[in-house]
Order: C-alpha cells, then structure tokens, then sequence
C-alpha cells in the first residue's frame, strides 16, 4: 500500500474540500508521481494560487507556496530560474490559471519553462460560490450566468499547445488510476507541461447545473472522456461534446533555464 | 566615473548583491532593467524579462524565496500594477526592492517627465494595515548608497523596500566616486540555525524578526497571503491575528532610527526651514545657498528616508521654527504629513509643481521672501 502519510502534512487535516469534492482525487495522484518519481521532499517545491484547488500545497509536505490569485506561474518561474534544480509543480483552477492568470499561463508556455502546471478544471469558480470561468461551458448555468453562459469556453489543453507548451495531457478524476502517470510523464518533461484535470465541483457546478450527486458528476466524466487513440478514429460529430484524454502533446524543445545557464556561460566574466 | 541615475542604481543594486531581477519595460525606468539584462549574466545572476509588472513583482518575490537578493524597477502604471504583490510581500515577509522612477501621473500621465507623486502610493498603494520603508536620494552618488541601504533594510527586516527615484534624477548624470568597501555596510536576512523540524517560520522572537530559511534548503514550510500563524499556516483566530499584525508594524517601528536617513544643513539658528526630498530637494537647496548669500536664515532639512516618517525630526523643527516651506512635485502630498506632524507649532507652507517642470530655486526664494 502506498504510504500517502509520509507526504502529508497530517496535522493540517481535516482539509477545506466539501464531501465528493474532486480535488483531494488529483492531490493523491500528484503524491503518487512524485513517489514513482522518487523525488526527495526537499527539493519538490508546490506552488499555487487562490482558490479551492490552490488549497493543495497547505496539505503536502514540500516546500510550498500560496500566492496570489493566477500568480503562481510568476512565483514559480522567479524560484525555477533562480534553482533551476528545484522541481516546480504549479496547482491551479481553471479561473485562477486562465482568466486572471491567463497572460501568465501562455508566456509560461511559449518560454517553456521547465515547470509542470497541474490545472484542476471544474468548470466553474468554486472558492467565491459558483460564478461562471472561462471553461463554464455555452449554455451552463452559474452565479453570475444565470440563465446560462453566453461565452465561449476555452480548450485549456488546446491552449497551452498552441502556446507552446512541450508536455500536454488531459485526465479526469474518475479515471484516478492514470492521472499519476500523467503527472509523472508531465514531471519528468523538461519543458513546460499542463496536465489539465477534469474535476467534479459538486457544491458550486453540480448542483446549478442539474447533476444530481457527485456519482452523477463521475459518471458524466466516465461517459465524455475519449481516450486520444479512440478519439483519432472518431469524426467531428462523434466527439461532439466529448474531450480527449490522455498525452496530447509530447515533444522537445530547448528549456528556458538550460537556455539560460548557457548564456551564462557564453557572457560570464573570466575570472 | 561620469554616471546617469538610472545607472548608479544598478551598480548599488549589484554591490548590494542583487542577484536577480525581473521587470518590465516603462519610462523613464527602462535603463536600469536593459543595464541588468547586460550585467547580471556575467556574474551568474539571473534576469527575466516577465509578461507584466504584476508577473515581475511574483518573480521577484519567488527568487527572494529561494535566497537571492532580488529586484523589480518600473515607474508610473507599471507601479500600480505591483501592488498587490508587494501586499503579500509584506504579509509574507519576503525581502524585496522595488524601484519607482516616477513620473507624471495619473494614468499613463507623463511618461518622459518627472513628478514626486507616488509618495503616498509608496506608503499605501497596496490594501490593508502595513507597514513599508520608502527612500528617495537626491543625487546621483546618493542613489548608489541608497540602493545599498534599501538591500539592507528589506534583508535585514524582512520587508519590501520602496525606492523613489523620478525622472529628473533618473536621467541626469553626475559624477560618481565609487566608495571603497570599508565604507560600505552589507546587510543579511536572518537565516535560521535550528533543526529543520523545529523551524517556525513566523515564530515571535525577540527582534521581532523571524529567521527566513531558503527554499530547497532542506526547511520545508508554507508560505501564504493569508493571515497565518507562528508554522505559517492560516489561522482566523483573533488572538493570533492580534499578535501577528501587531509584531509586523512592531518590526519596522522598533528600528525606526536603524532606518532613519535624512541631511539637514543650518537647521540651528534658523526661523524658516525648507523641507525637500528627491530631486526637488536640490532646487530647495540652491534657494537655501543663493538666500543665505542675501543673509537671509534658511535652513533645510531633506529626509531620505521618507516613510517611516521623521516625525521626531518634523516635531524638533516646528517648535524651533517659524515657517516650514514644503517643496515637493506633486499636488501636496508629504506638506500633509508635516502639517499633521508640526500640530500649528509652526506655520507649513507648500511650494509644489505638477505640470512635468520641476520646482524651481526661485520659486522657493520667492515663498521664502513673502513669509520672512
Ligand atoms: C485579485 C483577486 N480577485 C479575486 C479574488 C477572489 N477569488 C478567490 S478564488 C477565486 C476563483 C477561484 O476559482 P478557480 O480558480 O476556478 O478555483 P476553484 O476554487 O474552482 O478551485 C476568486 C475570483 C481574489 N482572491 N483575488
Ligand atoms: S466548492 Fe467545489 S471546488 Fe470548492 S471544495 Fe467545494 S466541491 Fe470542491
């Protein structure tokens, strides 16, 4: 069995996270990439923004960092570039990462910076009650949609592709069992990797938006999750309101802090 | 060597031991971010060009975490948007030096020329009660040492460190004698020695300044925005924020005269003193040379150290004088704090401007000579 407790900061418990809520599914299977990667608690630093899912890194037992509301990847890239040999795991939710964090999100990207952003995506701002974010999607109800969005959701994944990300995956946490291979493969990128986790929010997303319990949120995730491999042999109106899971991108590209130490070394006074 | 203001700064930051910076660009600050971007690689420093100040100020504050000395420059807009980072900064306790070559305002205002009207921002810029050290020199050697000094305060106290530059001083050059090591002082943040499981990185001690552990160090610990408590987890227990808030204004307070610059020149003996900072200061200073050679007694005094305030010094010299002129670019900003300080003791003028000209020597010779 593994030992969750060694990475935990058990006196920090009982955490925040309404029941059923999808968070804690994600925080278990960032512990278990980081075990499989058998990286040492000290040099993994976990940092993150505000909200329900930047709750995360109060729970572990790194170095970790809370910030300011879509920060993080700021906060992070200052700790990366000043120890590149740290290893740095951003935490955020689809609000704190792509509507106020946005700008941050795809200049992280396009320096592809060696840092591994996990975006938790309910869908919805759960921390301030429910109001709609840029993944809410058409039509879905929230606090302040209500009588359904009338915005265009962003393809989170899709963006951090175009950006320029080198490591992109997609996963749910229904299929838990995957995610840590994800995040592992998303750790072990040198480069700037997103996995983007579909996550129920049963209290702020679920229950505006006629799902009548978590099992309901998880069996909807269970049912619209495609597999990349099947997705390719699927048409358009086949996938039509489903998404794909799994690696979506995976290639190399010079890292910006290894760009970096070169010039170092290419500038640096002879002493 | 012959040195623009923009340029001191830099190498004050650099023999401060700044070894990181992020920014973004903005007149009239640029210089000192381009200057950096040559510099700091040659010595294995780090720079990073970020997206927004708001991202510079984060990325500031990350390397501050992991032990560097590190800075952000901006001016004008690029200031305001720091603010709420350099709010955590306080709250979290994270070193930091932020430079403001201001400019005229507000909104984009006047990018290519120079005003004094940040001071207030300065103090209060960011939301909620803190407390922050601001300094704002006059020449161009006094840039250099200040840029020290503002490393050393915000190591030493844990804090971010405002310094005040504005166009005029930015720009200008003047000579610059570098001073030999043995006149310069270099200041640490407190690093813990305990055992990694004992840290407590907020913990009350005596200086009311927590030893700060580098991140990756082998102390592993939580930092947030939060109100938190000694372990810096968040806590909403009254007593405890009490007792947090409190140790905070306490730490920069208690070592009021540690962080304590300012010049004074004929203060005794004179009825009417001149009260000046940054480069408007060197206007109020000619006024007080050409007024003297007319036998007039006009003394001036010229805090660096802007916030915390000098009330101490405000207080002696209003009830030693009769006038304090204030002279200052912007609409009458700091005239409020001498005004609060001085109680009616004495009576406060303001010589001020707004427009992008600088105040003027015969503008202050003027007041001068109405109340003599
Ligand atoms: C600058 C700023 N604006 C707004 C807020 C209020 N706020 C806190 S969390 C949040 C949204 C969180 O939503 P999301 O990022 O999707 O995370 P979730 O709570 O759903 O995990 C907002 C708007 C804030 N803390 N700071
Ligand atoms: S509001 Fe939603 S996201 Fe926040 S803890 Fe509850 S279920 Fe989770």
């Amino acid at each position: 069995m593994f030992d969750y407790g060694y990475y935990l900061r058990k006196e920090k418990f009982p955490h925040i996270w309404c029941a059923g809520c999808g968070d804690g599914t994600v925080l278990k299977a960032m512990l278990r990439a980081i075990h499989n990667l058998q990286l040492s608690k000290d040099e993994v630093v976990v940092v993150s923004g505000i909200g329900c899912s930047s709750r995360t890194p109060g729970y572990v037992d790194f170095n970790t960092l809370h910030t300011t509301h879509g920060r993080a990847l700021t906060f992070a890239t200052g700790i990366k570039l000043s120890k590149p040999h740290l290893k740095v795991i951003v935490v955020s939710g689809d609000g704190d990462g792509t509507a106020i964090g946005g700008n941050h999100f795809i200049h992280a990207a396009r320096r592809n910076i060696d840092i591994t952003m996990i975006l938790y995506n309910n869908y919805i701002y759960g921390m301030t009650g429910g109001q709609a974010s840029p993944t809410t999607p058409l039509g879905a109800f929230a606090s302040t949609a209500p009588y359904g969005s009338i915005e265009s959701n962003f393809n989170v994944s899709r963006l951090a592709e175009a950006a320029g990300a080198t490591f992109v995956a997609r996963g749910t946490a229904y299929h838990a069992a995957q995610l840590d291979r994800l995040i592992e493969k998303g750790i072990r990128n040198k480069g700037f990797s997103l996995i983007e986790v579909i996550v129920q929010c049963p209290t702020a997303f679920g229950r505006r938006n006629r799902y009548r319990n978590t099992l309901d949120m998880l069996h909807w995730q269970k049912e619209h999750a495609v597999p990349v491999q099947v997705a390719a042999k699927m048409s358009p109106e086949e996938m039509n309101g489903k998404f794909t899971t799994g690696v979506l991108v995976d290639k190399s590209r010079p890292e910006f802090t290894d760009l970096y130490e070169q010039l170092i070394d290419r500038v640096r006074t002879p002493r | 060597m012959f040195v623009q203001g923009n340029h001191a700064c830099v190498l004050g930051a650099l023999r401060a031991g700044c070894r990181f910076f992020a920014g973004y660009p903005i007149t009239p600050s640029s210089e000192i971010m381009e200057i950096l971007a040559s510099e700091l690689p040659k010595i294995g420093g780090k720079f990073i060009q970020m997206e927004d100040e708001i991202a510079a100020m984060g990325a500031v504050i990350g390397a501050s975490l992991t032990g560097l000395k590190a800075m952000t420059a901006t001016s004008g807009p690029g200031f305001s948007l720091k603010q709420e980072n350099i709010g955590y900064a306080a709250m979290a306790e994270i070193p930091c030096v932020v430079v403001n070559v201001q400019r005229g305002g507000p909104s984009t205002g006047l990018p290519t020329q120079s005003s004094q009207a940040d001071v207030q921002q300065a103090r209060w810029g960011t939301h909620g009660d803190h407390e922050i050290i601001v300094l704002a020199p006059s020449t161009i050697p006094e840039i250099y040492t200040t840029t020290i000094w503002a490393f050393n305060y915000a190591e030493r106290f844990r804090t971010p460190v405002i310094l005040l530059l504005d166009e005029i001083i930015g720009h200008m050059r003047e000579m610059l004698k570098i001073p030999p090591d043995d006149e310069i002082e270099l200041w640490d943040r407190p690093r813990p020695e305990c055992e990694p499981g004992d840290y407590r990185p907020y913990q009350m001690v005596d200086t009311d300044i927590p030893p700060m552990a580098d991140f990756g160090s082998g102390y592993r610990y939580h930092v947030t925005g939060l109100c938190h408590d000694e372990t810096g987890f968040p806590t909403n227990d009254p007593q405890i924020i009490d007792r947090v808030m409190r140790r905070l204004t306490r730490k920069i307070s208690r070592y009021r005269d540690q962080i304590y610059r300012s010049r004074e020149s004929n203060l005794e003996g004179s009825e009417i003193v001149l009260f000046s900072y940054g480069s408007t200061a060197r206007a109020a200073k000619q006024a007080m040379d050409l007024l003297r050679r007319e036998k007039l007694n006009v003394g001036l005094f010229r805090p660096v150290t802007i916030w915390p305030f000098p009330e101490e010094q405000v207080r002696k010299i209003a009830r030693a004088s009769r006038h304090i002129i204030v002279c200052e670019a912007n609409m009458g900003q700091i005239v409020r704090e001498v005004e609060r300080i001085s109680c009616s003791q004495t009576n406060v003028h303001l010589v001020n401007s707004m427009n992008g000209e600088p105040v003027t020597p015969s503008q202050i010779m003027e007041q001068v000579k109405e109340v003599y």
